[in-house]
């Protein structure tokens, strides 16, 4: 191979909001300078999902080290390329100062609304780069999807899902696996799966964070339990207000596709899953899911009385397991660390980790 | 071109994720670190050319470990200096570096755990 080996990455945050601040193109500002001064083969710019701590942005991070730079902009590069990533020194005045003392803290991992996180949905955001798939497998992506194709049931995926407590987290809170194995035993051959990623509620964010900083995640959950559920199709349902998060989503199921890991005969195996992005029609009814799904079907977005329940007479009729984005992104590391790992993490009667968004 | 990118086995997948996983390996901890002295000294007696050595020998090997650079920290004589901190061991300073040295002390200190000691100018035990 001969890929250059970089000691050094510069991930720089290419979410809406961090986006939205940052006048001109800070990575891209970034990458010149880096050229510029002949580094190009050292130093690497790496674009990002959001981090979450949007208050101080934009923001990059220099890696190995870690070192966390707040509310950057374009004056600020060519001091970051020459101090931090020339001559190995910190740009003090850049750094994140904590709000009692105003002590500087070099390291995110200093940073008390980060070493006080545990992350599970949002586990890539803000480290991988959403739009190469290759970053996803690096850090494990497609694992847990590998390893209940070859070693589990349906039903022990399903079991799996139950005993790790997980419940929808789109406000419900209804038990997922229980969710599964109601579709599951469903009577009909076809069977669908809907991701609810209309979120509409004023200031919330917490999904599309995980769409725009990690949409492999949301993809390998649907894939996990199309297989459990028996579905060979799938439609994630995202707001048009969110027009980031329909382009990674749509980059990344074009790019699961070229490996295999989504479509025909998935890692070889007899299993089969196609999914397509359907965009909202900007109505916030439609993220209740009877009023989605007529609004997949092309017909008014409008709620109907239940029963009956997606689960028995969905899409088209059919049997329809519906979850929402941080839902879906909880199932890989519940495969692949196991549903006690993920029980053990919560409260008494909600397991896993919640995401939350502060706005205002 | 897509056919060829098909993955057919887990098997397949965990050889990409390996291969992957070099790219990204910068961002996730380690327990070794490689410090090249970069300031102006540093940069005139050849850390550039150094670093590069010891980026190269690095991936040829498959090793995990950062590269960092750091300042002049005033042994600007012996330039070019190289730093190597291991969890749970000393910080070794190595001075003037060659590049050519660099093989033999990744061999010697990271692979075989025993530092090169004819070139070793400085030990602390605290970072």
């Amino acid at each position: 191979m001969t890929e250059p080996m970089y000691r050094a990455h510069v991930a720089v945050c290419a979410g809406t909001w961090c986006k939205a601040l940052d006048e001109a193109d800070l990575a891209e500002a970034m990458l010149a300078e880096i050229s510029r001064r002949g580094l190009a083969e050292e130093v690497r710019v790496v674009r990002t999902g959001c981090r979450g701590f949007c208050s101080v942005g934009p923001v990059a991070v220099i890696y190995p080290e870690g070192i966390f730079y707040c509310r950057v902009g374009m004056p600020d590069i060519a001091e970051i390329v020459e101090e931090t990533l020339v001559k190995g020194r910190i740009v003090h005045r850049l750094l994140y100062a904590e709000p009692e003392t105003q002590r500087r803290l070099p390291r995110y991992e200093e940073i008390p609304f980060y070493s006080k996180q545990v992350r599970i949905a949002l586990r890539n955001c803000g480290v991988i780069n959403p739009d190469l798939i290759e970053e996803y497998i690096a850090r494990g992506g497609y694992e847990a999807l590998g390893k209940a194709l070859t070693t589990m049931t349906p039903e022990q995926v399903i079991d799996a899902v139950k005993q790790s407590g997980l419940r929808g987290r789109g406000g419900a809170g209804f038990p997922t696996g229980l969710k599964w194995e109601f579709t599951r035993k469903a009577p009909g051959d076809i069977k669908y799966l809907i991701c609810n990623a209309d979120e509409g509620d004023p200031g919330a964010f917490m999904d599309r964070s995980i769409l725009e900083g990690d949409p492999h995640s949301v993809l390998e959950g649907m894939a996990i339990a199309a297989y459990a559920i028996g579905a060979r199709e799938g439609y994630i349902y995202c707001r048009a207000e969110y027009p980031l998060a329909v382009q990674r989503l749509k980059a990344a199921i074009a790019q699961a596709k070229e490996y295999g890991l989504l479509g025909e005969r998935i890692l070889g195996t007899d299993f089969s899953f196609d999914l397509r992005v359907k965009e909202g029609a900007g109505a916030f009814v439609c993220g209740e899911e009877t009023a989605l799904i007529a609004s997949i079907e092309g017909r008014r977005g409008e709620p109907r009385p239940r029963p009956p329940f997606p689960a028995v007479s969905g899409l088209w009729g059919k049997p329809t397991n519906i979850n929402n984005v941080e839902t879906w992104a909880n199932v890989p590391p519940i495969l692949s660390q196991g549903p006690e790992w993920f029980a053990s993490i919560g409260t008494e009667r909600s397991k896993g980790t919640k995401v939350f968004a502060l706005s205002g | 071109m897509s056919e060829t990118r098909t993955l057919r086995s887990l098997d397949d997948l965990r050889r990409l994720r390996e291969e992957a996983h070099r790219e990204i390996r910068v961002r996730e901890a380690t327990g070794t670190k490689i410090i090249v002295g970069m300031g102006t000294c540093g940069i005139a007696a050849g850390a550039r050319e150094v670093m590069r050595a010891v980026m190269d020998e690095l991936a040829a090997r498959n090793i995990e470990a950062h590269v960092t650079t750091v300042g002049c920290i005033g042994m600007c004589a012996q330039e070019p200096l190289v730093d190597i901190v291991q969890a749970g061991a000393s910080r070794i300073t190595y001075g003037k570096v060659k590049p050519e040295m660099v093989p033999r002390i990744i061999a010697e200190h990271l692979v075989q755990g025993q530092p090169v000691e004819e070139w070793v100018v400085g030990q602390t035990t605290s970072f």
